[in-house]
């Protein structure tokens, strides 16, 4: 025991000796295969700092920098009006990628899926159950589908992602706006529950018949397919850069200064209807140790790391919005 | 006549066929509850055994869509957390079950035995929220600290009750024969009592050590997750039952083998405590026999 | 001099431990009042309704603890429907059946069952046990007893029959071990005397050593209840993460625990986190109770048979 003590106690020396600037970060879900190479590449180049990135959801990464037991957080949905000010000090949404939110979905054999947001809206509220439906079929004329019972796979916890689908259920159907509305975290009104994008990725995997909606990169990792889903002006769109940087371009003119601002159901022949901004999260009044280098890690994000977005499916900001974020960043004062 | 012998011995053949039947029942639910270990011990094994190099014990995990990389950091946290626990939660729970042995009587030990023994039902997740609220929240962050509290509430009771129960099976004219030579009461406990049992205390200190290695929910509200070295105590630490559950639900396949990896790792920790334990166990009868 | 030097020293040493010991008295009470501060404008808001509401909706903010209390019931009650048969057979198999090897053995293999961390039982129901119940249990069942609710509806895999099963499991060590205990002390006068009788080996068992214990393995059993209500980790995971009530035991729920482990660290707003804080406290509450309830049984049915310690 008393060995066991001292090779503890010698080991977190060790660790201390070869400490690094630590920065900790949690939230969003969406963003964390992105970040996670993000943080991983910066910390190649500048071995003293260090940041660790928990995705444990949007809503965690709002409270988590509320509470300020974390130094920054991340979220796909904006902090609303009641959050901001909940916080100690004034907050800055700095924009880092888009997204698309994708229905994915296990279907052996199937890989073209078209849908509708009235069907998507059924589908999620429990009114359509069965693949082989008939207003299914009927938007599918081309393949045959299964007779087996749809799972519906949600997310469990407080999450940006679903914030980001419901916010467009919301807008494209009246009834999910009354019964369910949007956030976070709803009452889904059937199907299972899974913790994280990589959650409800699992389910899916694990699961035929099963439908769930996944930042993009979680269905390419995992090979799912994913449904085409009719946009605006009537055309069935596939998630893909081009499409999410359409449907960002659509919506850019009307950008506010703080950057909070859904782009879902955007207008624009090829503009992906689920489409989003994802955050970092940060106070504006900073300490110098952690402030410092996590203001330069952004800024590197705006540059290096925008290419490095489009090999993970994400779409890079526009040139113009890179500039805006730029100019915010230099807003932060440490102190 | 005839016609009763018949029907008695047709009674005691039904009678002899539910006889072999509930005991054939029997033995077979024996062994259909130990079907799911072996089921475990062999996934775990089949799965795990692949990324079982010395990679997995020494590097960082990798990131996202990248193959390689091990729970170095998952295994060095439990280690750290794991040891201040037992620094804490040790003296802790001897402590107090000496006092409950030697000290208290009557109603007031009834009850503060009681108490202890609720404590050791309090589900751990509970206790992950009392940290969180009294620790975390207080201190600013998630930490290695506030991680090994949470697992030395866990451990204290434990520790308490067997120590309690060990020092009971000393005879009283020990503690008589101490205190008859003039020795002060604390001498006597500690130096005669104590280290005369001290084996056996140690025995249940080392399965509280083995309960808490694989407590993963208090951990999740308390010292989370990182994915470095922490550099200190203070920083939120990864631990290997948090990264086990972290991997497990991700929809990665070299995340889902590296749990598994993960949980061989852990059962063989935990096992080979268990089997410390029961080798001591038995020589100790040994030599009293 | 000497003797004061004596008297203080012993003083101090006696101190030091009865504060160490009441200091759990106080950590148990801080628990309680800790909880319930956080989770005070809950039950401010809500009052007793908390209790009774049928809805988690963290978008309107309406918190009830109904639909966590029917699932952390349902599971906790099908994993003892399971789980206390089966221990029983283990006892009966250790102390009637099985000699002195096979008894070694088979003691040793349990106990190890109860050493496996929770979260290495998740990972195996996970990957293992919920594949298993949606490719081949539950579509058995559903095809053949699907008219009663019990097996109604898709098979998921996971879900309330995933999260029973588990939970069995990993009760049947603490249940099984302490079973095995009571028939240990059952007299062997009362097994000679059946036999002498003329009753089978089976009829012994039965009239002799379950029929006497049924006050202790009740006591086993709610002590077994006790330990699954509050389990986390291999629940989470195989629970589905759905808060409602249904009949089916096909259908996914979710515990108590299992809302708390999803949820706390994720909780959007203040009195998400104190519902869920709530939930916690209820969790507490419900698993004190249980154990006292044990403890009760316990010591009547060591007072009436002398058995035990």
């Amino acid at each position: 025991m008393k060995r066991l003590v001292i090779l503890v106690l010698i080991l977190s020396f060790y660790a201390y000796a070869s400490a690094a600037q630590l920065i900790n970060g949690a939230g969003a879900t969406f963003p964390y295969p992105l970040y996670s190479k993000w943080f991983n590449e910066y910390n190649k180049q500048k071995p003293n700092v260090q940041i660790n990135y928990q995705s444990i959801g949007s809503g965690g990464g709002i409270r988590q920098l509320i509470d300020q037991t974390m130094d920054f957080g991340a979220s796909d949905a904006p902090m609303s009006e009641e959050e901001l000010s909940m916080a100690k000090s004034p907050v800055l949404h700095i924009p880092t990628v888009l997204g698309a939110v994708v229905l994915s979905y296990n279907l052996p054999g199937i890989t073209k899926l078209n849908l509708t947001g009235a069907l998507i809206s059924d589908i999620f509220m429990g009114k359509i159950t069965k693949w082989n439906d008939s207003k299914l079929q009927a938007t599918n004329k081309e393949v045959k589908l299964p007779d087996i019972y749809i799972s519906v796979m949600y997310r469990s916890d407080g999450s940006g992602t679903t914030a980001i689908f419901t916010d467009y259920l919301v807008k494209i159907s009246p009834e999910w706006s009354k019964r369910v509305g949007s956030g976070k975290s709803v009452k889904w009104p059937t199907g299972l529950g899974g913790k994280g994008n990589e959650g409800v990725s699992g389910l899916i995997k694990q699961a035929p018949g099963s439908i769930g909606y996944v930042e993009l990169i979680y269905a390419k990792q995992n090979h799912f397919s994913y449904v085409n889903i009719q946009n605006n002006a009537g055309t069935f769109v596939a998630p893909s850069l081009d499409t999410v940087t359409a449907a960002a371009q659509g919506t850019l003119q009307a950008m506010p200064e703080d950057f909070r601002m859904s782009i879902t159901n955007g207008d624009g022949k090829n503009a992906y209807p689920i489409s989003a901004f994802t955050y970092i999260l940060v106070y504006k009044n900073m300490g110098k140790d952690i402030g410092k280098p996590l203001v330069e890690f952004l800024n590197w994000s705006m540059g290096p790391g925008q290419e490095l977005a489009k090999n993970l499916g994400y779409a890079p900001l526009p040139g113009n919005l890179i500039k805006k974020v730029r100019g915010a960043l230099t807003q932060i004062k440490f102190n | 006549m005839k016609s009763l012998s018949s029907a008695l011995s047709f009674n005691d053949y039904r009678r002899k066929l539910i006889n072999y039947m509930m005991i054939g029942l029997i033995v077979l639910g024996a062994f259909v509850a130990l079907a799911p270990l072996f089921s475990i011990f062999y996934y775990v094994i089949e799965r795990g055994y692949h990324n079982l190099s010395w990679t997995f014990f020494t590097s960082l995990p990798a990131p996202i869509g990248e193959s390689g990389g091990g729970m170095g950091n998952a295994l060095l946290g439990s280690l750290k957390i794991i040891g201040m626990a037992t620094l804490l939660g040790v003296p802790w729970g001897i402590a107090t079950g000496v006092y409950l042995s030697e000290y208290s009587y009557g109603k007031s030990s009834k009850t503060l035995r009681f108490v202890i023994d609720l404590l050791m039902g309090v589900p751990s997740i509970v206790i992950g929220i009392f940290i969180f609220t009294v620790v975390v929240r207080p201190m600013g962050g998630f930490s290695a600290y506030a991680g090994a509290v949470a697992l030395a509430i866990i451990m204290c009771p434990i520790i308490a009750r067997s120590t309690e129960e060990m020092l009971k099976t000393v005879p009283i004219h020990y503690r008589e024969a101490g205190l008859a030579l003039g020795i002060q009461r604390w001498k006597v406990i500690l130096f005669i009592l104590v280290r005369g049992k001290w084996g056996a205390i140690m025995t249940g200190v080392v399965l509280g050590v083995a309960r808490i290695s694989g407590e993963t929910a208090p951990l999740l509200f308390t010292s989370l997750n990182n994915q470095y070295w922490s550099g200190s105590l203070k920083d939120p630490t990864s631990s290997l039952p948090v990264q086990i559950y972290t991997y497990s639900i991700s929809p990665y396949e070299e995340w889902q083998m590296q749990a598994w990896t993960g949980a061989l790792v852990l059962i063989i920790f935990v096992f080979l405590i268990n089997l410390v334990i029961r080798s001591f166990f038995s020589n100790m009868r040994d030599s009293r026999d | 001099m000497k003797k004061k030097d004596k008297d203080f020293s012993d003083k101090i040493f006696y101190w030091i431990l009865k504060i160490l010991g009441y200091g759990t008295m106080v950590l148990l009470a801080a628990l309680v009042v800790v909880l319930l501060k956080v989770s005070f404008p809950i039950f401010e808001k809500f009052g007793l309704k908390f209790f009774i509401l049928n809805d988690w909706n963290p978008v309107t903010r309406v918190f009830g603890a109904l639909p966590f209390i029917y699932g952390t019931v349902v599971t906790s009650l099908l994993a003892i429907v399971i789980a206390v048969p089966v221990s029983i057979g283990i006892a009966l198999f250790v102390t009637e059946i099985a000699n002195s090897k096979i008894k070694k053995i088979l003691s040793f293999l349990v106990e190890m069952l109860a050493a496996i961390p929770s979260v290495v039982y998740g990972l195996w129901g996970l990957f293992v046990l919920v594949p298993w119940l949606r490719n081949s249990v539950e579509p058995f069942l559903g095809k053949y007893l699907g008219f009663i609710p019990l097996f109604y509806g898709a098979p998921y895999g996971v879900g309330v029959l995933a999260a029973g099963i588990i939970l069995a499991i990993m009760i049947v060590p603490t249940v099984s071990s302490i079973c095995r205990e009571i028939f240990y002390s059952v007299p062997n006068l009362f097994r000679e005397g059946a036999l002498a009788l003329g009753a089978t080996h089976w009829e012994m068992m039965k009239l002799a050593v379950v029929k006497s214990s049924v006050s202790g393995i009740f006591g086993a059993s709610i002590l077994g209840l006790g330990r699954a209500l509050g389990e986390t980790m291999a629940v989470t995971m195989v629970i589905g993460n759905r808060p409602q009530i249904s009949p089916s035991l096909f259908s996914p729920a979710q515990t108590l625990a299992s809302l708390i482990a999803n949820e706390y660290n994720e909780a959007s707003n203040s009195s998400h986190l104190a519902a869920l804080t709530a939930m916690g406290l209820v969790l507490l509450m419900v698993s004190l109770a249980v154990n006292t309830f044990a403890k009760i049984i316990q010591k009547r049915f060591q007072m009436r048979t002398g058995v035990g310690k």
